[in-house]
């Protein structure tokens, strides 16, 4: 979250103005505190309905897009959520939210706005208390810093940071104040959301083992070319997630045109920052400086039965040689362990696939058998090594245009993925652990 | 002389060129007078689909032929074989006329990025010397791509004219009345289920100073221009405050019919593809060889837009529930 501007709910879960400055609680604050903490476990108890509460609201807020009436019935719904002998306390939670819901306006500025709203709220315990104010007030306040509370308790000391920053994402979405680059690329999203779906998988499902992340440039344009299988292309995502998570740069990866052509699919791809697999495009990003990567094997990699496995099929054309020598940037192999054994691929509907117009529908031992449970891909342990960068900076000026070259560069890029793909299998105890 | 000048985009351009000292005069041609003020612009009423336009361009010693009588819409033109008509017969007499006219010395032809088609197969960016990849070409983008084959033509024949080819994004703006501003305009606006279009604008006084930029420098050559950066077609929507609604793409045609029968919008097939696929071409050319700069970018064109068009229903109800939470707090 580069551009966001984020400012923190309130004064830090501590008691005080908020002002940001961090010194020790009043008298009134602590006698605030007092019969929070005396009534530590009834708050629990709320603390999880209350979050039901917000987690329900989140995903309520995304469907703004949908509709006006929806808009509406989503604060009643909100309302009722909250519950009954604590309506002062659903509102009070309720309100930074609203705060939200107002921003909508495609001017308006959330966190502006956000920020007197909750300043006026936290500011409340240090009024009343011993002063004596209307008691309706300071059980605003107190509820309040209960939601704080809750904030800080289930979502850790930096609680307030992720809510302040994931309301600035969602008024970002809503409003459309986001950049989105020529290729389609969608960096808030793919940061905020994209990746951090895929990561749980690479790391919990898959253990993902990475090894010469140090081959991947700082700086600068590369090409990563690396081995494809596993009937899904799940060995890209998980590589872009593994590139974004090591080097902080995102992985602009070259797709089939028949990812474009697929509804969703194709949307979420240029959002995930991929694009056509051309030269024009490939170039394109190269001389752009990114990172760019690709799976020359194609279908035919990702399709092959499950007996081939770790045998690479024919490197294409060697198109992504020639883009490299264009532009003359250095071509990073990389191998990929594991990835074969997520969907052992044993038959294939032909006829079907041609029907419909895939390249292939296939068969596996669990799929179509079990449905969409033979989705789940199988828990293999995958090991990712990045080679040598292989420089094409040093050939004579229209090497890009010597076709032997051409085949002889592609030939050793295969060659080093191949033999890096033995040594790791040598490496791995089994394909599960 | 400018032709197409009873449309609006063509009255601008004929109108800036007017306003510039260093232009003697200005002729506008068209087949119905134009209901925009046109201020030194001389009218002259013609048919650029007859070959008396030969005798115009004769009479009055033409030098300059601006072409922006290229119909976008089948609506206004009254059908798409008189839209048809108009762009390719018009452009072939035109160009003709040109063709036997010693005194023509320059050539600006108004196309349009549609040439470059819209689908799947597409490059990120089309530049100036790419070939349309999608293969099913209706309508406009049909007739733009026969109307550069007859102006590459013609610049074979006549080496001595000067002539510019203005690929344009869609145009966009306050005053622009246009398939695409009547999309967006519509209450409720119906997107592809699934796709999400990369689109570029440019904006509509951009276009005019374009125009008028390639006919007081000589400039031969094809060149793209749109204003920087790209909006997804989604975000637009949401940019506009307004609800989107998702259609699966079997029933895209189905529904631009209904539309155009409720006089919402107009629509192609070829603005269908464009609005699944979406299209985006590189400006590099427009910078370094046609040394045009956009005032405003696409997202500042459309920002523009999005003044005159008012609120959406989205932002009114989020407004709406924001100052009724406000007002229930007290």
């Amino acid at each position: 979250m580069a551009d966001a501007d984020v400012i923190p709910i309130g004064s830090g879960g501590r008691p005080g103005r908020g002002s940001g400055r961090r010194t020790t609680p009043s008298a009134a604050a602590r006698a605030l505190a007092g019969p929070e903490a005396a009534k530590n476990r009834a708050e629990r108890a709320r603390a999880t309905q209350a979050r039901a509460a917000k987690n329900g609201a989140a995903p309520r807020a995304d469907d703004a897009e949908a509709g006006a009436g929806k808009a509406k019935s989503r604060g009643k719904g909100r309302a009722s959520e909250a519950p009954a002998g604590k309506t002062r306390g659903g509102k009070s939670a309720q309100a930074p939210r609203s705060g939200d819901g107002s921003a909508e306006s495609p001017t308006g500025g959330a966190p502006s706005q956000l920020a007197p709203d909750l300043g006026g709220l936290s500011s409340v315990p240090d009024a009343g208390g011993p002063s004596g104010v209307e008691v309706g007030e300071t059980a605003s306040g107190r509820d309040f810093a209960a939601f704080e509370k809750i904030v800080r308790e289930t979502l850790g000391a930096d609680g307030e940071q992720k809510v302040a920053e994931f309301l600035a994402f969602l008024r970002r979405r809503l409003t459309g104040e986001y950049e989105v680059d020529e290729f389609g690329y969608d960096s808030d999203l793919t940061d905020q959301v994209l990746l951090s779906l895929l990561r749980p998988l690479a790391e919990k499902w898959f253990r993902v083992e990475v090894r010469g992340v140090e081959n991947i440039p700082d700086t600068g344009s590369a090409l990563i070319v690396a081995n494809h299988s596993g009937t899904m292309p799940l060995d890209g995502l998980i590589t872009q997630l593994i590139i974004a998570d090591h080097t902080n740069r995102p992985l602009r990866t070259l797709a089939a045109d028949l990812v474009f052509k697929t509804p969703f699919v194709g949307e979420l791809a240029r959002k995930g920052g991929a694009t056509l697999a051309s030269n024009d495009d490939a170039e394109r990003l190269l001389r752009q400086g990114n990172l760019v990567g690709v799976w020359p094997e194609g279908f035919k990699g990702l399709g092959k039965p499950f007996s081939e496995r770790y045998k690479l099929q024919r490197f294409g054309r060697g198109g992504f040689v020639s883009a490299a020598m264009r532009t003359g940037v250095p071509i990073v192999p990389c191998s990929i362990v594991g990835a074969e054994e997520i969907y052992p691929l044993v038959g294939n509907m032909a006829s079907l696939a041609r029907l419909v117009g895939v390249p292939y529908i296939p068969v596996t031992p669990f799929f179509p058998l079990l449905g969409p449970l033979g989705l789940i891909p199988l828990p293999s342990k995958w090991l990712i090594e990045f080679g040598e960068p292989i420089r094409t900076d040093d050939f004579p000026e229209g090497a890009a245009d010597d076709p032997m070259l051409v085949f002889n560069v592609t030939d050793q890029v295969r060659e080093t993925i191949q033999q890096t793909l033995y040594t790791l299998l040598m490496q791995r105890r089994s394909v599960f652990f | 002389m400018v032709t197409g000048v009873s449309r609006d985009a063509g009255a601008r351009c004929a109108r800036r060129l007017a306003a510039d000292p260093g232009i003697e005069t200005v002729i506008g041609i068209d087949v119905v007078p134009p209901r925009a003020e046109l201020g030194r612009v001389r009218f002259v009423r013609a048919d650029i689909r007859n070959p008396v336009i030969a005798k115009v361009i004769a009479g009055e010693d033409v030098d300059t032929v601006v072409h922006t009588g290229v119909v976008a819409t089948p609506g206004s033109a009254g059908g798409r074989s008189s839209m048809k008509e108009i762009n390719v017969i018009g452009t072939m007499q035109l160009l003709a006329a040109c063709q036997k006219a010693p005194g023509v010395r320059k050539l600006v032809v108004k196309s349009s990025t549609t040439v470059y088609g819209a689908g799947p197969r597409d490059p990120a960016m089309f530049t100036e010397e790419m070939a349309p990849r999608a293969i099913h070409q209706t309508g406009l983008s049909k007739d733009a791509v026969e109307v550069e084959g007859y102006v590459r033509g013609f610049a074979r024949r006549r080496p001595d004219v000067c002539v510019s080819t203005l690929r344009m994004a869609n145009w966009i703006g306050p005053q622009t009345d246009s398939p695409i501003t009547r999309y967006f305009a519509m209450p409720v606006v119906p997107t592809v289920f699934g796709f999400d279009a990369r689109l570029q604008f440019l904006h509509e006084d951009d276009g005019v100073e374009a125009i008028h930029h390639a006919t007081m420098n000589d400039l031969p050559g094809t060149f793209n221009l749109a204003g920087d950066g790209v909006l997804s077609l989604s975000q637009a929507i949401r940019r506009l405050g307004r609800p989107a609604f998702r259609l699966p793409s079997f029933t895209a045609s189905s529904t631009a019919a209904v539309v155009r029968r409720a006089r919402l919008a107009d629509f192609s097939p070829d603005q269908i593809t464009f609005l699944t696929y979406g299209r985006a071409v590189d400006t590099t050319r427009m910078r370094t060889e046609f040394a045009f700069e956009p005032a405003y970018t696409t997202a500042s064109a459309f920002d523009d837009f999005r003044a005159r068009l008012g609120t959406g229903a989205v932002t009114q109800a989020s407004r709406l529930l924001g100052a009724g939470l406000g007002a229930l707090r007290g």
